[in-house]
């Protein structure tokens, strides 16, 4: 039977230690739409968000169980494959951590690890990443220059044409916004409402007016679990749960 | 009253700041006094030979007045050299294991391990170097390359030197890959990277400000290192050809021979001029390896 779904997840569960981050958590991300994790700090989401890429491999102290499909394959019992699954993951996390090197080898890197070689070729795709993320016409003179000597907002699209660059099909961002200026917030916004239609986009937030905005699709957790799925219209204005209505209220913030 | 306190507060402000001033210039100039102090002493050396000629040429004959440092200097930089070659790939592998792949209890336990490696006096080192080192290298180390030594050589220098540093590099290392943040690691692994590609291309470049001053931090101690490679180095003025001769370095020299002729202003004064090349290159070290981390800090 084919799962409808580009991200599914059954009973699965991450402790740390004795600590029981993820409970029995079931999901379906669906595809080319924008899927908005909520729910209060600390309830998991980024924890989520990492074991989707097996980031979680980087902490050896989280043990996880349970099933993550990504096209009906289960990553969580991949091995050699799993750089070649996180590449079709695009990641942008909170604050923008632009790798250190020039503004060109930021994106040229993850195509050179993909065995990208040919100058003209590398040239054209850093350019065409850049203006898909709105960056180009201002760094265009200057991509020699460190990437560090960006603005936090510019670093923050730059992440996110390198994430693009490497053609993911679904990009998990945490909190992408959270260390930018509204206006900035704005265009990062806009990007994502732009990308959908291309990838299946995860966003993880505290903002419920960002939420509001973006969201074709909510999944709302608290304390390590999900309270309540689904479509972004039935959530905010038909919620089934009352810790769902009390979020809403804004009782936990 | 108030008015009289807040005056007393400022006064003893200032007093504190005058004073911190004080101990500051103390401390800035100390170093300086003492590159001059022993510049001024090796005045007499310097009046009746070049410098060049002190530097350049490797007889050391006291008593017919030639006092050519060359050997030494050589001696000093390779075992250096050698003992930073031995060093280096050790730290960087134990580094990045221990940072890296290792769990964080392993590293919490070898962490005190490493620091009390780095407390050992070095006497202890030079002991050690005697009963295992020189041994080793003599039998069998010096045996696998057809060559015969009493083991009291640059090479045993250089490891017992290598093993002195390795703690003190390591320390240094190990908090230059901690700082550096997981983000950097998973944004590069969630590009499709390997580990290996991460470390490689992410970890080192942006740990090299961190490494290199690392490295130079290890040669400065590793060229004024005294006790511990004078008792295997061997001791012999000659300039060495290689690993498996002995060799002088120059804080040897000073060592062996200061005191036992003050009766010789000349020789003494060689001494004292010694002492500087050995203050003047350590200093140097230092200064390009802080050139070298301001240099590339900004990427
Ligand atoms: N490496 C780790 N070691 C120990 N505990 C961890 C680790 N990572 C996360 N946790 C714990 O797991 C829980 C979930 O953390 P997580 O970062 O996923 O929350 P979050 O929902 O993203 O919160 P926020 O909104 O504040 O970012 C927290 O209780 C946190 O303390
Ligand atoms: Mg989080």
């Amino acid at each position: 039977m084919k799962n409808s779904g580009k991200i599914i997840t059954k009973d699965l569960n991450l402790f740390i230690g004795k600590q029981h981050i993820l409970k029995n958590v079931n999901i379906v991300v669906p595809d080319n739409k924008i899927t908005v994790i909520l729910g209060p700090s600390g309830c998991g989401k980024t924890t989520l968000l990492k074991s989707m890429n097996r980031l979680t491999d980087l902490y050896p102290e989280m043990v996880l169980s349970g099933q993550i499909l990504i096209d009906d394959k289960d990553i969580l019992k991949a091995g050699a494959e799993v750089p070649e699954i996180r590449r079709k993951m695009g990641l942008l996390s909170q604050r923008p951590y632009p790798l250190p090197m020039s503004i060109y080898k930021n994106i040229a890197y993850g195509l050179k690890i993909n065995g990208v070689s040919n100058h003209k070729e590398l040239d054209d795709k850093v350019e065409y990443y850049l203006r898909l993320a709105n960056l180009w016409d201002e760094v265009k003179d200057r991509l020699r220059e460190p990437a560090s000597t960006l603005s936090i907002g510019q670093q923050q699209r730059l992440c996110l044409a390198r994430g693009l660059a490497v053609d993911p099909e679904i990009i998990l961002a945490d909190e992408p916004t959270s260390a930018l200026d509204p206006l900035s917030s704005n265009a990062i916004e806009k990007q994502f409402v732009k990308l959908k239609s291309s990838y299946t986009i995860v966003v993880v937030t505290h903002i419920l007016r960002q939420a509001r905005r973006i969201a074709d699709h909510i999944i709302f957790m608290y304390l390590g679990e999900v309270i309540e799925q689904g479509s972004a219209n039935k959530f905010f204005n038909y919620p089934e749960m009352d810790k769902t209505r009390e979020y809403l209220k804004g009782a936990f913030n | 009253m108030m008015l009289q306190n807040r005056e007393i507060r400022r006064l003893r402000d200032r007093l504190n700041v005058s004073w911190m001033i004080v101990i500051l210039a103390i401390v800035l100039f100390l170093p300086l006094l003492l590159g001059l102090g022993l510049f001024v002493q090796s005045g007499l050396l310097l009046k009746e030979l070049s410098i060049w000629n002190v530097l350049f040429t490797s007889q050391w004959m006291p008593m017919s007045g030639k006092f050519g440092l060359l050997s030494f200097i050589l001696s000093s930089l390779m075992v250096t050299v050698l003992s930073l070659l031995i060093a280096c790939p050790v730290c960087l592998l134990t580094a990045i294991h221990l940072t890296q792949y290792a769990k964080r209890y392993v590293l919490n336990i070898m962490h005190p391990v490493i620091d009390i490696l780095a407390g050992i006096p070095s006497v202890i080192y030079g002991v050690w170097g005697i009963l295992a080192v020189v041994p080793l290298v003599s039998k069998y180390i010096a045996p696998l390359f057809g060559v015969q030594t009493s083991g009291y050589t640059l090479l045993a220098g250089a490891i017992v030197l290598a093993i002195m540093i390795i703690p003190f590099i390591l320390n240094i290392l190990i908090e230059v890959f901690r700082s550096i943040p997981t983000e950097l690691t998973e944004a590069s692994l969630a590009l499709g990277a390997t580990r290996w590609q991460t470390i490689k291309f992410v970890i080192l470049r942006k740990g090299f400000p961190g490494i290199i001053s690392a490295l130079g931090l290890g040669i400065s101690r590793a060229f004024g290192e005294t006790i511990a490679v004078l008792m295997v180095v061997g001791n012999v003025a000659k300039i060495p050809t290689g690993i498996f001769q002995p060799g002088y370095p120059l804080p040897a020299l000073i060592a062996n021979n200061y005191g036992e002729m003050m009766s010789i202003p000349m020789y003494q004064s060689a001494l004292m001029f010694s002492a500087l090349v050995l203050f003047v290159i350590v200093m140097l070290f230092n200064l390009a390896s802080r050139i070298a981390i301001t240099k590339f800090e900004t990427k």
